[in-house]
């Protein structure tokens, strides 16, 4: 005859359970509508990422502090699932001892200090919600966040509170000397009468496992989730490199409804857990656009599960009304707004940041491709675009005019349509037209030279690479614009690629295909790093006090840090990191596109955040160094709404280079 | 056969405009060319009043009739054709404006005549008279001998001054009857829309910045309220700028917007195309700025520089110590 | 009901012009022709008024370069049909005159309720094309039309005059109306649908019944203008302008 007890677990186990189940059945009901994914390859690879990532929780230790509380709190979870087990067995089975895991010595001492830690963890975790409120959780489900930190210090001093009550009755499973904590805890209450201890142990018991299957039930609906869906989220991450986009799950329509992403992006969104790294480190969020990564994803979940309840369920009558009135909600229109679409700058910043591998530019590329598809364009972006589609390049000036800036120079490069060279430059729109990055083009040209590169320019047959036009969404004319550089290039003959733009060079080395040719894409950084190191580039020392600042498409998509801080060494400058520097650096604002679109951040602008990052450096820097024509503009620009252009000077790397190399390289100042 | 010159005149809103007078202007040129006398046609309800103001002409047709009141554009093309034929007429100058350019085809195909438009200038040359027009924004200058037996021009907009096509002269007025069909005329004029009120009015301002697509960016246009304040001036812009909203449209200087006088313009990132320039027909002292040595603003200007517009408004911002 | 928008190609401003010298006009042998702006305009204002009334909206050109790429834009963005008149010589271009001919020829005969062309175009040098159509036709014209609001066989149309002013004007469908802006900018339509349309709708080709250039322009001469003819230029960099400025202000007393 089950005692009340068993009766009572059982029937609770069975109902948690089955809310639990449910609810992951409709997830998995809401995923299946989504368009297929994968194939998902390289196991060994994505092995690894696990290991790191999840046992490892290696990206969350970049916020040191929360991150070593969530460390613990991980492992306290793995470390403490057998005494779960073993509280569910007790209660369905009195008397049931979980084999070797509640009776050997050394795990369970290990699980008495984990949940001292967890405890030190969650109270950590409670104070910084609470008390130092960050930025990063605005938009976040709170009370949820404070909810759980509550459950999980509950089940924690329950679980201390009983196995010590335990040592105290002589009930434990293992010797006092190996649960010292939770002796001590006993300790506290050993003036209690036996009896009285008995209740306490049975309701600490009781709350015990009452949290734990309150949690249970709560987790799939929410933030929490993610402790159940991180590790797949992180085994099935997408393992192509950084700065090659996924094509369309639809084809030419991209998404404009929910059902059209992947069903791997919908896990994303299960898996999401609010913490708002992403948020943090999102440009357009600190310009007070209405975008944020994170309140991105949480609306996509949102949605995707009112959307597939609505999707899959028969209504009728009344119902049917409101079943109609959630189909005609527009993902973008209702859900998520147009701006906050258009205001993203796809500079990966949320990607690199985010612990469990969630991808936000990706879902926001694919909403951009629905909204061009559909005729919804940004204000500004047609005109660019139009002029993309016709001249090649987005500033409306003629393609027969792209190489007009060669003309300042005094020696001839190669025309590589007609000659062959060893390296192909391409140039890129605003290196080629851009009145302010002209002078460090020509630097450039002049640097290579001195470098003894023996190069040459597809003059008027370059076009556009196409990395911001396939960020803004325009998937088709991104495929032209590549179609005509490819066939351009196909007739030249060269083994290696150099540009001075980062965007250029990441389409150009992540998504051009080379058909079997082995053609090198670099970075003019990384040329003149080596040419320097070989000897061939003599460089004097110019003796300033700089600051570097990684271009995204350089810096986080392709991780070439090190070759421009060497290039600044080398011409004798001192490197002076700013505090959000490498795949930390802060995005100036022009990129996927954003260049092409009017601005709509209600606060500053990140490129002036940034240069008053750069001003207020100690020592004190008189130089700002960028490698990207885009980044020039847009810093030549904010230095002067910062009204800083006494204290720092902005300066492209193959200005300084051109400086330094002398003899005539140097460009004549203007 | 009378070999008259013929100006149709432009009225709006009761008043005649002052393109009215550029064009009596060319006209007065060409006849001389011609050698031929100069008539100015006036189309309206009572022409009276404004005939009196058109002394520049040796005579005033009129064609008066209620549906000429205000401009009705199939109305005023029968009207206009009707005066045209009576005079027997050389060549027949339109205003080349929104009323102008309604009518000088239709006449025109009605005379079996050729159209010049956009001319800027008459000369003379061997006893022919010829033209001088502008085609392609302003970037190509066509120059011809004016076709013949009867031809039919448009006349830019404050291409010539229109002092010269004012007298103190009171004209004889000659009336002809409105022609038949003009009962049963399909379209109706229904009333004027007021431009907005409010905001600064920019024909009274002494000192302009004014700003056009080579300020790029609309951040820009802050650049250019700087200037313009150190300055003691307001900001004006071309239609561009406009039509994207970055300016009001009270702001428009050209052809659909005002027509300015300041002491000062300075024309920024502007090309110079005839529709704006037609905003500006006088400035005490205009300076362009464009990166195109070729614009045209620079034919206008009294100095000019081909630095970049963006580089410069703040340079001299802070030349003048502000 | 039924819209025509004549598309007339104009030399890109963008591109440098240059006079031939044997002939002196245009250089036309590495000229790009693009689409009036104006005439995009129309077609914009075409497509609105076929999603507000329904109908169909026809484009039609003359081929005179590459005009097909335009054409199956027109089409991506919504236009029904799409033809393009031949004719031997197109390619050394048309005037405004004989291209209102040739299109006036290519349309008669079929339903047309409403024509909408740019009010003029870059390079109309003897006419406006929409003027001249509405003459063939024997319809009434109004340029300068920026909204247009259709009711029964009734056409309101606003009518911009300069300053800011405006003229409500009425008139009887057939009609031609000049366009001077559309009430919304052209809309952009994806790559991706206009390689779709190129794939999968066809142009109409209709030989031009073409009358010829009518008239003869005596001693026609084209030129360049000379660079900055009358300005005196300035030079140096920005900042060494800006005191060049500030030297010429303060000569005529326009600042302290």
């Amino acid at each position: 005859m089950p005692s009340a007890t068993s009766i009572i677990v059982g029937a609770s186990l069975a109902v948690a359970a089955l809310v639990f189940g449910a609810q992951i059945y409709e997830c998995i009901r809401h995923m299946r509508l989504g368009r297929p994914a994968g194939p998902f390859g390289n196991w060994p690879a994505r092995l690894r990422c696990v290991v790191l990532l999840v046992l490892g929780q290696a990206l969350l230790f970049r916020f040191p502090g929360t991150g070593t509380a969530h460390f613990f709190i991980f492992w306290g979870f793995v470390l403490l699932l057998p005494t779960i087990v073993q509280a569910i067995g007790e209660g369905l089975a009195p008397g049931f001892v979980l084999p070797f895991f509640a009776t050997f010595g050394p795990l369970a001492l290990l699980q008495d200090l984990i949940a001292a830690a967890v405890t030190v963890a969650v109270l950590y975790g409670l104070y910084y919600r609470l008390i130092v409120r960050p930025r990063r959780y605005e938009g976040s489900h709170h009370a949820e966040g404070v909810l759980v930190l509550c459950f999980i210090l509950t089940i924690m001093l329950t679980l201390l509170g009983t196995n010590g009550l335990r040592q105290n009755l002589g009930t434990a499973h293992v010797a006092a000397g190996w649960q010292p904590l939770s002796a001590g805890a006993g300790r506290l209450l050993a003036g209690l009468s036996p009896g009285a201890q008995h209740i306490v142990e049975r309701v600490l018991w009781w709350t015990h496992l009452g949290v734990v299957l309150v949690f249970l039930m709560l987790l799939p609906g929410g933030k929490h989730f993610h402790v159940v869906t991180s590790a797949f989220n992180v085994l099935l991450r997408r393992l192509e490199p950084r700065g090659r986009l996924a094509p369309s799950p639809t084809g030419a329509e991209g998404v404009q409804n929910i059902e059209q992403f992947t069903w791997r992006q919908m896990l994303d969104w299960y898996s999401c857990s609010e913490c708002g790294r992403c948020q943090d480190v999102c440009p357009a969020y600190a310009a007070g656009t209405e975008l944020s990564p994170k309140v991105l994803i949480m609306s996509l979940r949102r949605h995707l599960r009112e959307r597939g309840r609505a999707l899959l369920s028969r209504a009728d009558g009344r119902r049917h009304e409101q079943r109609q009135a959630v189909l005609a909600r527009r993902l973008v229109g209702d859900v998520i707004s147009e701006p906050a679409v258009w205001a993203c700058t796809t500079c990966h910043a949320c990607d690199t940041e985010c612990p469990l591998c969630v991808e936000h530019v990706q879902p926001i590329v694919d909403l951009r491709r629905g909204l061009l598809a559909s005729g919804r364009t940004e204000t500004r972006l047609s005109t660019a675009l139009e002029s993309l589609r016709r001249y090649g390049n987005s500033l409306g000036k003629s393609d027969r005019q792209r190489a007009r800036w060669t003309t300042a120079l005094d020696f001839r490069i190669k025309d590589i349509r007609r000659e062959p060279a060893e390296v192909l430059w391409f140039v890129g729109d605003y290196a080629s037209y851009s009145p302010t990055a002209a002078e460090a083009t020509l630097a450039a040209a002049r640097v290579l030279r001195a470098a003894q590169v023996d190069y040459g320019l597809l003059y008027d047959a370059e076009r556009n690479a196409g990395n911001d036009v396939r960020r803004a969404g325009e998937e088709g004319l991104f495929e032209l614009l590549r179609q005509k550089n490819t066939a351009a290039m196909s007739k030249c003959s060269f083994s290696r690629i150099v540009t001075t733009d980062p965007h250029t060079y990441n389409t150009l080395k992540n998504e051009y295909e080379w058909d079997g040719r082995a053609v090198v894409v670099e970075h003019f950084a990384e040329v003149i790093d080596r040419a320097i190191a070989a000897g061939s580039l003599r460089v004097r020392r110019l003796d300033r006090v700089v600051t570097y600042h990684d271009p995204c498409y350089l810096g986080r998509y392709n991780g070439v840090y090190e070759a421009p801080r060497r290039v600044l060494r080398a011409i004798g400058c001192t490197v002076v990191e700013m505090p959000r520097s490498g795949d930390r650096a802060l995005c100036c604002g022009a990129g996927g596109g954003r260049i092409w679109m009017e601005e709509t951040g209600t606060g500053e602008r990140p490129a002036v955040a940034r240069m008053r990052e750069a001003a207020s450096l100690a020592p004190k820097v008189s130089c700002f160094v960028v490698a990207c024509p885009k980044d020039l503009t847009m810093y030549r620009d904010a230095v002067k709404t910062a009204q800083l252009e006494d204290a720092i000077a902005v300066k492209d790397l193959a200005e300084l280079v051109a400086e330094a190399a002398g003899d005539g390289t140097e460009a004549p100042r203007a | 056969m009378s070999g008259e010159i013929c100006v149709v005149a432009e009225v709006v809103r009761g008043e005649l405009t002052e393109q009215t007078f550029v064009s009596l202007a060319a006209g007065r040129k060409l006849a001389g060319a011609l050698g031929c006398r100069l008539a100015a046609v006036m189309l309206g309800a009572d022409v009276a009043p404004l005939a009196a103001a058109l002394g520049a002409a040796d005579r005033v047709l009129a064609v008066e009739h209620p549906l000429l009141a205000d401009f009705n554009p199939e109305a005023a093309l029968l009207a206009a054709e009707s005066a045209v034929r009576a005079a027997g007429a050389r060549a027949c100058i339109f205003c080349h404006t929104a009323s102008g350019m309604d009518l000088a085809c239709g006449v025109a195909h009605r005379l079996g005549a050729p159209v010049v438009a956009c001319c800027r200038d008459f000369t003379a040359a061997d006893g022919q008279a010829r033209y001088v027009a502008v085609t392609c924004g302003g970037k190509i200058i066509v120059e011809g001998t004016l076709p013949g037996p009867v031809c039919v021009v448009t006349v830019m907009p404050g291409v010539l001054r229109a002092e010269q096509g004012r007298s103190d002269r009171t004209p004889p007025v000659e009336r002809i009857s409105p022609p038949a069909g003009m009962e049963s005329v399909r379209t109706k004029f229904r009333g004027w829309i007021d431009p907005p009120a409010g905001d600064v009015d920019i024909s009274r301002q002494n000192i302009l910045v004014s700003v056009g697509r080579g300020i790029q960016k609309k951040e820009n246009i802050a650049l250019a309220e700087r200037l313009a304040a150190a300055l003691g001036g307001v900001v004006t812009g071309s239609r561009p700028i406009i039509d994207q909203g970055w300016l009001p449209p009270t702001r428009l200087v050209g052809k659909s917007g005002k027509q300015v006088r300041p002491r000062l313009y300075l024309a920024v990132g502007i090309s110079g195309a005839p529709e704006h320039m037609e905003g500006v027909p006088a400035a005490e002292l205009m300076i362009g700025i464009n990166t195109d040595a070729r614009a045209p603003i620079f034919d206008a200007a009294h100095y000019g520089a081909t630095c970049d517009a963006v580089q410069l408004m703040p340079a001299l911002a802070a030349a003048l110590g502000k | 009901m039924n819209i025509v928008v004549p598309i007339k190609f104009v030399p890109d401003p963008v591109e440098d012009l240059q006079i031939d010298p044997s002939s002196g006009l245009l250089d036309r042998s590495f000229l790009r022709l693009i689409p009036s702006e104006l005439d995009e305009h129309a077609l914009e204002q075409a497509l609105i008024l076929k999603e507000r009334h329904g109908g169909t909206v026809t484009v039609v050109a003359c081929d005179t370069g590459d005009v097909d790429e335009t054409l199956f834009t027109a089409l991506a963005r919504g236009a029904d049909r799409a033809v393009k008149i031949t004719g031997d010589d197109f390619q050394q271009g048309i005037g405004s005159r004989r291209m209102a001919a040739i299109i006036h020829a290519a349309i008669s005969g079929e339903p047309c309720d409403l024509v909408l062309t740019g009010t003029q175009a870059l390079d109309d040098m003897d006419g406006f094309v929409g003027a001249l159509l509405a003459e063939r036709m024997g319809v009434p014209y109004i340029g300068y039309v920026t909204k247009v609001e259709i009711a029964g066989n009734k056409a309101a149309v606003r009518k911009e005059y300069p300053g800011g002013l405006n003229a409500e004007i009425e008139t009887a469908l057939p009609a031609v109306l000049g366009i001077q802006a559309a009430e919304k900018p052209p809309r952009y339509v994806v790559t991706a649908k206009v390689m779709e349309a190129m794939k999968s709708r066809r142009i109409d080709e209709k030989p031009g019944e073409d009358p010829g250039e009518p008239f003869t322009f005596p001693d026609l001469r084209m030129a360049l203008p000379e660079p900055a003819r009358r300005a005196e230029m300035l030079d140096g960099s920005p900042a060494q302008v800006a005191q060049k400025i500030v030297a010429l202000l303060r000569e005529r007393g326009l600042v302290g």
